[in-house]
């Protein structure tokens, strides 16, 4: 019992400490000209289903939810749209070669006609992120212009 | 009781945050280990050789390599296989001098190469349907950098118009071994044209 006790305090004291240690939020003023949405033409709707759906991860701002003010839970966050924004930023967009862009375009379709994108592990906490069959039809067709 | 129950949960939040840490560490080694030096310089030795005497570009000629040893195993649905074989091309990608081309073709083939080493990086950690969709992507990326790199070796662009609205891949040979299908769609396919 006393060591059940002992852990459970070691526990909660580095619960308590690494609260003190927060991390830079993905979030910037200014949207930067290089951005997707300002190089193109993007309709209303499918520029809203991406800020939406794709732009918490996938861009240089973030709409966080609540549980980003808690550790290790904001961390995790970081990490993931670190790793989300290498692989795809959309504020960026204009610094990419034409190659690059087709790739990232063709990726794009794949991702998202294939339901792997938005991630389930985003979706079942960010309803609203959830892409059906309309708007997913809708991003896939525009993506398919460019 | 009270007491138990907290500690109770303190524990589980201590557990969460360990598991969520060693999480992290394993993806970091998981991203390294496939780059064995090793490996790569092995592979690039042999070509080396092969390719000097036709004073070719022997850098180019190991991403070719590279890249057909990568089409054989997708031919052979060797998913580890093309995983190791996707991370020796990042290295022999990265591999390549650029700076001894003409300068207008410089800009081109950077682009290339950063692309080319995007899609083998993926290729390197994915499952097999998606290693075939960037392989598809990579396939161009190759076939524009032998349009400026030249190569010694006969070459044969081979299409297949099922996979993915049409998509081509390099082979060293005539005979159609399809990457896209494996061994469920073997011999789909036609040359479509011959490079050298």
């Amino acid at each position: 019992m006393k060591i059940v006790k002992f852990i459970g305090w070691i526990a909660l004291i580095s619960f308590v400490v690494i609260q003190f240690f927060p991390v830079d939020y993905n979030q910037n003023e200014v949207v930067p000209q290089t951005d997707f949405l300002l190089v193109n033409k993007v309709p209303a709707i499918v520029e809203k289903t991406l800020q939406v759906s794709c732009y918490d991860c996938h861009s240089n701002n973030t709409v966080y939810p609540w549980y980003n003010k808690i550790q290790p839970a904001a961390w995790f966050l970081e990490q993931h749209i670190s790793d989300a924004k290498s692989e795809l930023n959309f504020s960026e967009w204009d610094t990419y070669s034409d190659r690059k862009k087709k790739s990232k375009i063709s990726s794009i379709i794949k991702q998202i006609e294939s339901g792997e994108m938005p991630m389930e592990s985003y979706t079942i906490l960010h309803r609203a992120a959830k892409l059906d069959s309309v708007l997913k039809g809708q991003i896939i067709n525009y993506m398919k212009t460019l | 009781m009270k007491t138990i129950r907290r500690s109770i949960g303190t524990t589980a939040l201590l557990a969460v945050m360990m598991v969520s840490m060693s999480c992290k560490e394993a993806s970091k080694t998981e991203t390294v280990a496939p780059m064995s030096e090793e490996l790569h310089s092995e592979e690039m030795d042999d070509t080396m050789d092969m390719a000097m005497d036709d004073a070719q570009d022997a850098k180019a000629e190991v991403i070719l390599k590279d890249y057909f040893n990568l089409k054989d195993a997708l031919v052979g649905d060797n998913n580890e296989k093309a995983k190791e074989l996707g991370a020796s091309l990042v290295k022999s990608l990265i591999g390549l001098d650029i700076s001894k081309y003409a300068e207008s073709q410089q800009q081109e083939l950077k682009d290339i190469i950063e692309n080319a080493t995007e899609q083998a990086e993926h290729i390197s950690e994915n499952d097999i349907k998606h290693q075939r969709e960037h392989f598809k992507i990579l396939s161009k990326d190759i076939t524009d950098m032998v349009a400026i790199t030249g190569t010694a070796t006969k070459l044969y662009e081979q299409f297949c118009p099922m996979y993915d609205g049409g998509s081509a891949w390099l082979s060293m040979n005539e005979e159609v071994r399809n990457p896209y299908y494996g061994s469920s769609m073997l011999k789909c396919g036609k040359v479509q044209r011959e490079i050298n």
